[in-house]
């Protein structure tokens, strides 16, 4: 009889990248939803030209360009066109969202060598890119339109960012904000279904509580603080809590396990970052908006979190 | 809340298939085959040579250097040969082949079946009984015990810690040994204690051994200063620093000895051995080992003379099943594959893990994509896969500042990577190549 010989141990828990993946996105079904019911068809578009896009590019790259097995069933690349999807306007055309994809798998992951190597959260990437290049088709904001059967032919309106920032406009109520009748991309809007899947990502381990709650933590300290001083300039908390991509932005962008820090307490600095980030964009900043550029930065302090914030080590000071 | 350790840890399935299971005797094999290094240190010295008449407890091996023990046969016979064989370290060592004739036992071991409390002896005898019967530590790091009783100069012990986690999935010999023999454990332990001039004791045992829990409790009121202390079930518990932060609240630094925190940590299979050495005059030579898997027919634990080879074992417990991948000498977390089952049982074996060859495959590995698992059940509150990237890129400085020579191997690591990375295997390289420079510049 032939017998295996390896070193210690010998058994594993069973844990596997796909298995992480989909559980994100099994946590990202009931947003999905929310954005269905409110944009209709073109939420159903975008996300399926996104997530098409993405994996074709990530399959054409590696067999091509790198040279290697394809890793398409991860569920790596599918997660990106799916969270590159949520950070776009429901009505965007094909040909943007393609270019977005490109520059998400392309320039975000695929040119730092792939899975697990890349500094910046490859959606973001794609959605900045996007932002940057194409801002007039990139804030144009379709209003909820219950299962609307219009793509790009849709009524078009500002979002309660841009409200606040131009101080006009009414703002939705709490209830719509928490079930997600409000203009915005088409994966940010429901509250209420985001914090659902944040809840199924604890109970299954896949993300702890420390990068969610710190961020979310620091925006509505900072937020009420100027709201308490300022009520008449600075909006509510709470508006603030339920408003852009802030929910999505904690949990499903930055708790991205390859651009985050490693440590508990590198974490906790990275997610004050971005909160701070954000909230002086959103209200000192040119644009409305600040998640996105928030994570991007701090994705590139990550390494140098991870070099002077070490875990605990056993017996140390 | 019951205590546990406080950095780290994962919980795999226990499968302990053999608990509850009585201990067997195992019949006398034809051969043994006794290695001369069953521990930690210099190899022992054969005093015997081919032809040599020995009985049961006859020394064989003497100790070479402090930290070294005592070989005794496990049977009595004739010396065959000395002669190297594979252990179950892997390696070819000197080795004393014995074939048995009958069972002829030195007189000076007394071989009455029941219990004998404790006669008065000075710390000094005990060590000296202890050193003399080759008794090193039986849960598998098989450091000789005599030199743990011996701290150095200016340190003191406050209490002993008695080493009853048996925190490995699948292992219950040493639950099976406290079912059976708590009065000569805690006899044992009292002894200990007297060796190294303590007061008190506490025996860490996780909560899985219910049964064994309340019988040792039910025993403490009539040893004196000895506490049973119930520990969450989490691995690795057994491992000494972790012990030692779950029972007393202390971390011992890194390169420190556990005395540094007043600590001493002995197994509770040591601890029988201790009373079996000491009250009995018994040499370490026989012990109970765990044969498991789960396609085993008759997982059990049984009491085996040292030397008897692991498919005699194997065979007691039902043979060797046809789709077996892999045989384990110890627990699946950081027990030792076996190149054969030829390999004598020593002093270390604390189990025979049998493995199909479905689970023995390794699974492809992917990309680190750094979720951090192995970081948070790290033990030692290290970063497992910061310390592979600097093995594999032979950077030793900064393993060496990310503090890869505290690594205890556990292979908490490796269990929880979702992309089945070979974590341990690396930092165990890397660990061995910064231990070597330490050591350099430190001589």
């Amino acid at each position: 009889m032939n017998l295996y010989v390896s070193p210690s141990p010998h058994i594993h828990g069973g844990d596997s990248v796909s298995k992480n993946m989909y559980g994100v996105l099994i946590a990202l079904v009931p947003a999905f939803l929310v954005s269905l019911y409110f944009f209709g068809v073109g939420a159903l578009v975008v996300t399926l030209v996104s997530v098409v896009s993405c994996m074709l590019f990530e399959f054409l790259i590696q067999k091509f360009l790198m040279k290697k097995e394809p890793t398409l069933w991860d569920g790596s690349a599918l997660l990106t066109g799916l969270l590159l999807a949520f950070n776009l306007p429901s009505n965007l055309p094909v040909w943007i969202i393609v270019i977005g994809a490109l520059a998400a798998i392309g320039i975000g992951k695929m040119s730092f060598g792939g899975l697990g190597n890349n500094i910046f959260n490859p959606a973001l990437v794609g959605r900045v890119f996007l932002l940057i290049s194409f801002p007039a088709q990139m804030t144009t904001w379709p209003v909820p339109e219950v299962m609307s059967m219009n793509y790009t032919d849709v009524e078009t309106g500002a979002t309660i960012l841009t409200m606040l920032k131009s101080g006009s406009g009414d703002l939705p109520t709490y209830t719509q904000m928490l079930i997600g009748e409000r203009g915005g991309s088409l994966g940010e809007i429901g509250a209420i279904a985001l914090l659902l899947g944040l809840i199924f990502m604890w109970v299954r381990r896949i993300i702890s509580w420390h990068i969610p709650v710190s961020i979310l933590g620091t925006v509505f300290l900072f937020t009420g603080i100027l709201h308490l001083v300022n009520p008449a300039e600075f909006a509510n908390p709470l508006v603030h809590l339920l408003s852009g991509g802030l929910l999505l932005g904690a949990i499903f962008m930055a708790t991205d396990y390859v651009t985050s820090p490693m440590s508990k307490k590198g974490m906790l600095i990275y997610g004050v970052g971005i909160g701070i980030l954000t909230t002086v964009i959103r209200l000192f900043g040119a644009y409305p908006e600040g998640m996105s550029f928030a994570i991007l930065i701090m994705n590139a302090f990550t390494p140098l979190i991870n070099t002077y914030v070490k875990p605990k080590h056993f017996g140390g000071n | 809340m019951l205590k546990t350790f406080r950095i780290g840890g994962i919980h795999p399935p226990e499968n302990k298939l053999s608990a509850g299971k009585a201990i067997q005797t195992l019949a006398l094999p034809k051969q043994v085959i006794i290695p001369l290094s069953q521990h930690i240190g210099a190899p022992a010295t054969a005093v015997v040579k081919k032809g040599d008449e020995v009985k049961v407890g006859s020394l064989i091996g003497q100790a070479s250097g402090f930290v070294s023990a005592n070989i005794h046969s496990s049977v009595s016979g004739k010396v065959n040969k000395i002669d190297n064989v594979l252990d179950a370290s892997g390696y070819r060592r000197p080795a004393v082949f014995i074939d048995v004739e009958g069972d002829e036992w030195e007189e000076a071991i007394d071989r009455q079946e029941g219990f004998v409390k404790a006669f008065d002896l000075t710390s000094k005898e005990i060590v000296q009984k202890i050193t003399d019967a080759g008794i090193v530590g039986l849960g598998g790091a098989t450091f000789p015990t005599q030199v743990k009783l011996t701290p150095p100069p200016g340190n003191t012990a406050e209490i002993l810690i008695i080493n009853a986690a048996e925190c490995e999935p699948y292992l219950t010999a040493d639950h099976s040994l406290m079912m059976e023999k708590g009065n000569e454990i805690m006899t044992g332990i009292s002894l200990l204690m007297k060796a190294v001039h303590v007061k008190k004791a506490v025996i860490g045992i996780e909560n899985n051994k219910k049964d064994a829990i309340a019988h040792l409790q039910h025993l403490q009121s009539n040893y004196h200063g000895i506490e049973v202390m119930p520990l969450k079930v989490q691995y690795p518990q057994g491992g000494e620093k972790q012990l030692i932060d779950a029972v007393m609240r202390r971390q011992v630094k890194s390169g420190a000895l556990p005395i540094s925190v007043g600590a001493v940590v002995q197994n509770v299979g040591t601890a029988f051995a201790v009373y079996e050495a000491v009250v009995k005059n018994k040499p370490l030579f026989e012990r109970i080992v765990t044969v498991t898997g789960k396609e085993v027919l008759n997982p059990g634990n049984f009491k085996v003379r040292i030397g008897t080879s692991i498919q005699t074992l194997i065979d007691a417990a039902g043979g060797l099943p046809e789709n077996t991948g892999k045989v384990i000498g110890g627990g699946p977390m950081m027990g030792k594959a076996l190149a054969n089952t030829e390999v004598p049982v020593t002093k270390g074996s604390s189990g025979v893990l049998l493995i199909t060859e479905k689970e023995a495959k390794r699974k492809p590995v992917m990309s680190c994509i750094r979720c951090t698992k192995c970081v948070n059940v790290c033990p030692m509150g290290l970063n497992p896969t910061l310390l592979m990237t600097t093995t594999e890129f032979t950077n030793w400085d900064l393993a060496e500042k990310n503090h890869i020579a505290d690594c205890i191997e556990c292979g908490s690591c490796s269990y929880t990577c979702p992309s089945n990375r070979p974590l341990l295997d690396q930092i165990r390289l890397g660990k061995g190549k910064v231990m070597g420079i330490m050591r350099a510049r430190k001589s």
